[in-house]
């Protein structure tokens, strides 16, 4: 398929699944009115979730979940040494995501009251790049099928891609969302990185800052305009602790 | 002639999340047939606690990307039953019209990602693209349509934003459209019912319990008492003596149990609970394929979910007509919380699916308890990949040949393996 009379590279590619709920992995076959053109410019050499071929031969490795087992760590350094770019996808693979919450807990009580006497195997929740270095960080929960499209292209066209400095709020004003904030609910989107199309105000719920940071957020305006409203600290690091993308903010 | 035979599956391909299958068989006998589920432990119900109901129902949906609105609609459910509120019929409408789309989305995923690839000869739906372009098109649309009718109710397609307690906080657009790709989305579903029919659903049959919620004027989805194929009957609120979970040491998943040493839940289990309550043209494409209850052959669920799609399409029309002639009603109450305790109950694509919780009188969890369908799946996924390598272990079978049924039987519960350890 050509196009200006190039040629493009078809990226060699495999995604793996480690602790997380696969949501961004499925999100590769969402979107389907574009799917079929976006597998053909992939060849998928390894994906688990959707394909019974093990292939050992890719360039791009997608990395979806967070870290919280030994053999998950073996299984990341392995991977790292095959991978010419390695791509952590989403907010568990990126800050840990929802999975982080559990590590103020103690494991081993948590353990015994999940399991019994039968307790498993299992590490506080650790990012990608805590583990092995990450080239790329497309953060999301889940992942926006869009950008993650114009990022592939990127790539084909070996393009440096460039996410968006400007926060969730940006994004609200240009689809006519009326401020959650101002509707009284707390909301992140003052200080969380866009490019998410702002779907959780537009469907009226205040952002939980899944891509973690916007470029230079400013925190301390944050903090007074939401304590001058009334919310508590509780309800602060509620917000702030659930993606894990705003760990030591608060 | 002796006969070996020897399967070891590590991370099973083409399901949600990761298992092993492991078989042998020395001298005609089965040593070993086990289904593990190695996946890593999240613990949802611990980080859970302390958490504001507000944030409950976006927390518990990360237990899972495929059946997110499932999670989410039965945390809410939970919630409202703790704090006694009940929603406007018109949200329950919207969430009935979440929960289709998620089931049309979540069933064709399987049925033409995960398990047609297997009665096609390929490895996945990667091929298809050339070899079956008309198929792969076709599965689209209908997944398509499925994730479009949880757009417009829950504000995207994975991980709802505008179901939360009290009800819904998203007005649907473009509903009169939708209705008309509903209606032509039959046309696409009479040619899969066709394509199925070409497909050679193994032949084989163990007796088993089927655990559901009994429908009572309707095709049960949300909430209402629950049921098993041996009699057992409960409310909706005593999950736990229909569930019954324990550890098993080889498993990141609990079991279950109830009548017998496990049961099963899903499409077939709903089909076979509820098949009087079925749309009448998904109970003919049901017989069709000699699909008539109680069926006991797991296989079967494949077919079991290609009639819930039929089902569930007639029944996204009848609920947007009844939308677009309510469209100035509420779809909000105000919620106060209140201490108390609260279950909710909902039957998702892989299965009926408990969650249950307890409030502080702010509104804080302080007690949650999740049983996944897969996790009362897994049992039977166990128990039944014995008898199947019991039936099949004969004269002339190979090792590929029997991983590749073994790898079917699993695949044909559609196991959602992530969630089920959570």
């Amino acid at each position: 398929m050509k196009y200006l009379g190039i040629e493009p590279e078809v990226l060699k590619i495999a995604v793996f699944d480690f602790t997380g709920c696969e949501g961004c992995e499925l999100q590769l076959a969402n979107k389907e009115e574009t799917v079929a053109d976006f597998l053909k410019v992939l060849d998928v050499v390894n994906f688990r979730e959707i394909s019974s071929v093990e292939g050992d031969d890719y360039d791009i490795a997608l990395i979806e979940g967070a870290v919280t087992r030994g053999d998950e760590i073996t299984r990341l350094i392995q991977i790292r040494k095959q991978a010419r770019l390695l791509v952590a996808l989403g907010s568990c693979a990126c800050f840990g995501g929802v999975n982080r919450l559990k590590n103020v807990l103690d494991l081993n009580k948590v353990n015994r009251e999940v399991y019994g006497k039968d307790p498993k195997e299992t590490l506080p929740a650790r990012a990608i790049k805590e583990i092995v270095p990450v080239d790329l960080e497309i953060p999301g929960c889940p992942i926006n099928k869009d950008e993650l499209e114009r990022i592939v292209q990127h790539l084909i066209w070996d393009i440096p891609f460039q996410f968006p400095v400007y926060p969730v709020c940006f994004e609200c004003k240009q689809r006519y969302t009326t401020c959650i904030f101002e509707l009284g609910q707390l909301c992140l989107g003052p200080i969380t990185r866009g490019g998410c199309n702002a779907p959780c105000p537009a469907g009226g719920l205040g952002c939980y800052g899944c891509r973690g940071p916007a470029a230079d957020p400013n925190y301390s305006e944050f903090f007074t305009i939401a304590r001058e409203r009334g919310y508590k600290k509780k309800e602060l690091d509620e917000h702030f602790n659930f993606f894990g993308g705003f760990e030591g903010v608060g | 002639m002796k006969l070996d035979l020897s399967v070891d599956v590590h991370h099973l391909t083409r399901v949600e999340g990761h298992g092993n299958i492991m078989v042998q068989v020395r001298d005609g006998k089965i040593q070993e047939a086990r289904w593990d589920v190695v996946e890593t432990p999240r613990y949802f119900e611990a980080i859970l606690k302390g958490k504001h109901y507000t944030s409950a129902g976006l927390l518990t949906a990360r237990i899972c990307g495929i059946c997110s609105f499932g999670h989410c609609l039965a945390s809410l459910r939970a919630t409202e039953n703790a704090f006694g509120i009940s929603i406007p019929e018109r949200a329950a409408w919207l969430r009935l019209l979440a929960k289709h789309g998620e089931t049309l989305q979540s069933h064709c995923l399987h049925l033409f990602f995960l398990a047609a690839p297997d009665f096609l000869n390929t490895s996945s739906v990667i091929p298809l693209l050339e070899s079956h372009p008309e198929v792969v098109a076709l599965a689209l649309r209908l997944k398509g349509l499925g994730n479009r009718l949880c757009e417009v109710t829950g504000g995207r397609a994975t991980h709802p934003v505008s179901l939360q307690v009290g009800g819904v906080t998203l007005m649907p657009e473009g509903l009169g459209s939708l209705r008309d790709e509903l209606q032509h989305s039959l046309d696409d579903l009479a040619m899969a019912v066709e394509l199925f029919h070409t497909f050679e659903i193994p032949d084989f049959v163990r007796e088993t319990e089927f655990v559901s919620l009994k429908g009572e004027n309707e095709y049960p989805f949300i909430g209402g008492r629950l049921i098993s194929s041996d009699g057992v009957e409960h409310a909706e609120h005593e999950y736990l003596p229909m569930t019954n979970e324990y550890t098993d040491k080889n498993n990141t998943s609990k079991w279950c149990k109830l009548s017998r040493e496990s049961f099963a839940v899903g499409a077939l289990a709903r089909f076979n609970n509820n098949h009087h309550l079925i749309h009448p043209q998904a109970l003919d494409i049901a017989s069709s394929f000699g699909l008539t209850p109680v069926c006991h052959n797991p296989f079967m669920n494949n077919i079991a979910q290609l009639v819930e799609c039929v089902h569930v399409v007639h029944d996204s029309i009848r609920l947007i007509d009844k939308l677009l002639e309510s469209d100035s009603e509420p779809t909000m109450v105000p919620v106060t919380p209140r201490a108390g305790e609260g279950v909710g109950a909902v039957e998702v694509p892989r299965g009926i699916l408990y969650h249950s919780y307890k409030y502080d009188e702010k509104g804080n969890i302080t007690k949650a308890d999740c049983v996944i369908p897969t996790t009362q799946n897994n049992a039977n996924i166990h128990y039944s990949l014995k008898d199947l390598v019991e039936q099949f272990a004969v004269q002339g079978m190979t090792d590929e040949k029997l991983e590749l049924l073994c790898s079917m039987l699993v695949r044909a519960y559609d196991p959602c393996v992530s969630c089920s350890v959570h």
